[in-house]
């Protein structure tokens, strides 16, 4: 076993470059997933069956196959598509694309965890449909699944690494960068590694918290 | 509750909307049927109720008391027959010179004539109680805020409930939650008002509360009502009319004198002396 | 597509079969692994509780994919074990999708009604009689639709090895891209492969669940769609314990 503290220090910089990216792919990602997946979940409610199909049909594709394929997809093909993005924005969209098709779910569920009766108070209250969704449905829906949205932005950061397949220079991105420079491979990597489990696991705990609060 | 010292305002609250308010009918149900897979709720089914009315149903639960409340909330359609409400269709557009399923828009504005309370109240628990009842007078009726509002403070007034705009309805008691909720309904200025067994849900010692708010409204104004109850007292003092149920049918009507002293119909007999 | 050959479409389809291989060898690791982590954590001594959670912490913690490094790249250089490519692999994604599982085996030993370990007692099993023809008889059943998502996770982790040069279909894919440079045609066609699997696997899994809920006597569940087959659980993990178990599905 060597370990070489040297080289900690001298990997820190380019580590702490490497959690603002993570951090920053993290966020946009899940503000993606949290606003497409609302959308499928709302879209899925539709009374028409050509709305509801198609998007079923490409949600349950994105979420039973591998996002490190979709990553290469969106890589290689939106710029034959004509859109060319950085590597941070194709990331993005990837992880919020994918993780979207999850909280589809977890918003379906906490909708359909709403009293028939509400919907049923704001039909005799001829509330119109946008305001039913809006100002009755989805403010007590999104209380209940919070937590449950939570656990996909950990399982999320836990799935940012793999933009480094792209050229994204997030931690693994830079622990792997550096170890091409210096070969030193043990200490990038395990900082990385640890680096996750002291994020996560207060994340965890704090859903757990906020949990046993908003979901009674 | 004072009920008297609220007369007047009761009546501006409430009736504003209400301008044809003689005698003339407001519901009228023309062979409707509705069924449930192999289990037919509503057999045939003709009644009319006349603008200003109370009236009450009663039968043996099962009997398609409920399901004409929601027929007529459109919170289901009927499989058979029409409705109308206020000489329009509720279900059905007169469209060159048939009868056709009525559009969302169509339905939306005759159903505005009507409101409801819910047996399990249907508060929206993300609310407080202030904007439970000003949430759909703005929003549908298009009223201001502040007119929305005022609104409000009248009817909380009226159903006694002034100190507790600010609370959300898990603070309350469940007579609380029901007035709030008659109160929301009443926020829309109905021609109708669908009572669907509202003091089910209740406890016991709750439900005096909320049939004292019934009956200060059916006394002190000139809403049309229609209601589903078992509570025969209630049903006795404000009905004018009293429907009779059995298997999806009206088997007997009259005054609630008639009804509940002398019916015509052994069935009637049977279902009161099982409920008095 | 006609410009991928016969060469490149049987590189697909060899990844296919090392894809399949995979899954196999890590789901039967991550079940052994789940089952003594899960048991462990519902074990009388704190001491084995807490060792079971901080296993169950520290491989939930981490992503599949630094730990995939790891042990490719700092176990032969940090302790000198290398291990071939595809048991790396399997180790990886077993270890990890071990830990989920945990939680899995966990919250349906624990859903059993206690009244029914009571009855054990009363009767004189041994703990481990208790657990063997009590608990986990009734517990099965909860497990396997939470184990079927699990699954399919697993299923698309294991694209992370092509990363590290194992030949799974993604791997393929990248390698018929370069000869060909198409990317659209050759990335769907592998994103159908996977859809496939997953579909397949998921039937598979509705066999087990059926057998499971036949064998403790319980009806099974009338015919459901794909989409509630696919997420099936997902709603009573939300409902129940959101927290540990929907993470845990990933």
């Amino acid at each position: 076993m060597t370990w070489d503290w040297n080289a900690v220090g001298d990997f820190m910089p380019m580590f702490w470059h490497g959690l603002l990216v993570t951090l920053e792919a993290l966020a946009l990602g899940a503000l993606l997933a949290f606003t497409l997946g609302l959308v499928w979940a709302v879209l899925q409610r539709s009374e028409h069956a050509v709305v509801r199909w198609p998007v079923t049909a490409v949600t349950e594709f994105v979420r039973n196959t591998p996002l490190l394929v979709q990553l290469f997809f969106l890589f290689y093909v939106l710029p034959e598509w004509g859109l060319t993005l950085s590597a941070l924005s194709t990331g993005v969209i990837g992880l919020g694309l994918h993780y979207s098709t999850y909280t589809a779910e977890v918003y379906r569920a906490g909708i359909d965890g709403v009293p028939a009766g509400q919907w049923e108070a704001a039909t005799a209250l001829s509330l119109p449909r946008p305001r039913t969704w809006f100002a009755v449905i989805l403010p007590q829906a999104i209380r209940r699944v919070a937590p449950a949205l939570g656990n996909y932005v950990v399982a999320m950061l836990k799935d940012t690494p793999m933009i480094f397949v792209i050229g994204v220079l997030e931690m693994l991105g830079e622990a792997r960068q550096y170890s091409a420079q210096t070969f030193h491979t043990v200490e990038p990597i395990t900082i990385v590694g640890i680096a996750f489990i002291l994020i996560s696991y207060p994340a965890s705990l704090l859903l757990r918290v906020l949990e046993r609060r908003l979901v009674r | 509750m004072s009920a008297d010292s609220n007369l007047s305002k009761e009546s501006a609250a409430v009736t504003a909307a209400n301008p044809a308010v003689d005698g003339s009918e407001l519901i009228r149900f023309d062979k409707v049927t509705k069924r449930f897979g192999s289990n037919t709720v509503l057999d045939s089914l003709d009644f009319t109720v006349s603008s200003g009315k109370h009236v009450t149903l009663i039968g043996p639960s099962g009997s398609g008391k409920t399901t004409i409340l929601r027929l007529l909330m459109t919170l289901t359609r009927p499989d058979e027959g029409t409705i109308k409400v206020d000489g329009d269709y509720l279900t059905h557009e007169e469209r060159g010179g048939g009868l056709v399923p009525a559009g969302e828009k169509h339905v939306r504005e005759v159903r505005k004539k009507i409101g409801m309370v819910f047996q399990q109240f249907n508060l929206f628990p993300n609310m407080k109680v202030m904007r439970n009842i000003t949430e759909a007078p703005v929003h549908v009726l298009g009223l201001s805020a502040d007119e929305a509002e005022a609104r409000a403070r009248e009817l909380l007034e009226l159903v006694g409930l002034t100190e507790h705009a600010d609370k959300y309805p898990t603070q309350l008691s469940g007579g609380q939650q029901q007035r709030v909720a008659i109160a929301r309904a009443l926020a829309m200025r109905p021609q109708v008002l669908l009572l669907d067994e509202v003091t089910s849900a209740l406890d016991p010692e709750l439900v005096a509360g909320v049939l004292d708010v019934l009956r200060d409204i059916a006394h002190t104004t000139d809403i049309t009502m229609l209601c589903v109850t078992h509570e025969m007292n209630f049903a006795r003092d404000i009905s004018d009319d009293v429907l009779m149920f059995d298997a999806g049918r009206v088997i007997e009507s009259g005054s609630p004198e008639k009804i509940f002293s002398e019916p015509d119909h052994e069935r009637t007999r049977q279902f009161l002396s099982a409920v008095l | 597509m006609s410009e991928i050959s016969w060469g490149l479409w049987k590189l697909l389809l060899d990844g296919v079969w090392i894809t399949v291989q995979l899954t196999v060898f890590s789901a039967a690791l991550a079940a052994a692994v789940a089952f003594v982590i899960g048991l462990a954590r519902t074990h009388r001594l704190w001491v084995v509780r807490f060792l079971s959670g901080a296993y169950f912490e520290i491989f939930r913690g981490t992503s599949a994919l630094i730990l995939m490094f790891w042990i490719f790249f700092v176990l032969p250089i940090g302790f000198g074990w290398q291990l071939v490519p595809m048991w790396a692999a399997v180790l990886a994604l077993g270890l990890s999708y071990g830990a989920y599982g945990s939680e899995v085996v966990r919250g349906a030993v624990q859903a059993v009604a206690p009244a029914q370990r009571e009855a054990g007692i009363a009767l004189s099993f041994t703990p481990a009689q208790q657990l063997r023809k009590i608990i986990l008889p009734q517990a099965w059943p909860e497990m396997v639709p939470p184990f079927n998502n699990l699954l399919i996770e697993l299923l698309k982790g294991s694209a992370l090895v092509s990363i590290m040069g194992v030949g799974d279909i993604a791997f393929g894919a990248s390698l018929v891209r370069n000869a060909t440079g198409q990317s659209a045609p050759v990335y769907t066609v592998i994103l159908v492969m996977y859809f496939v699997l997953a579909f397949v696997l998921t039937r598979g899994m509705r066999l087990v669940e059926r057998h499971a809920k036949a064998s403790v006597g319980r009806a099974p569940q009338k015919r459901e769609g794909l989409r509630t087959r696919m997420n099936g659980g997902r709603g009573d993990e939300l409902a129940s314990s959101g927290a540990t178990t929907a993470g845990g599905a990933r």
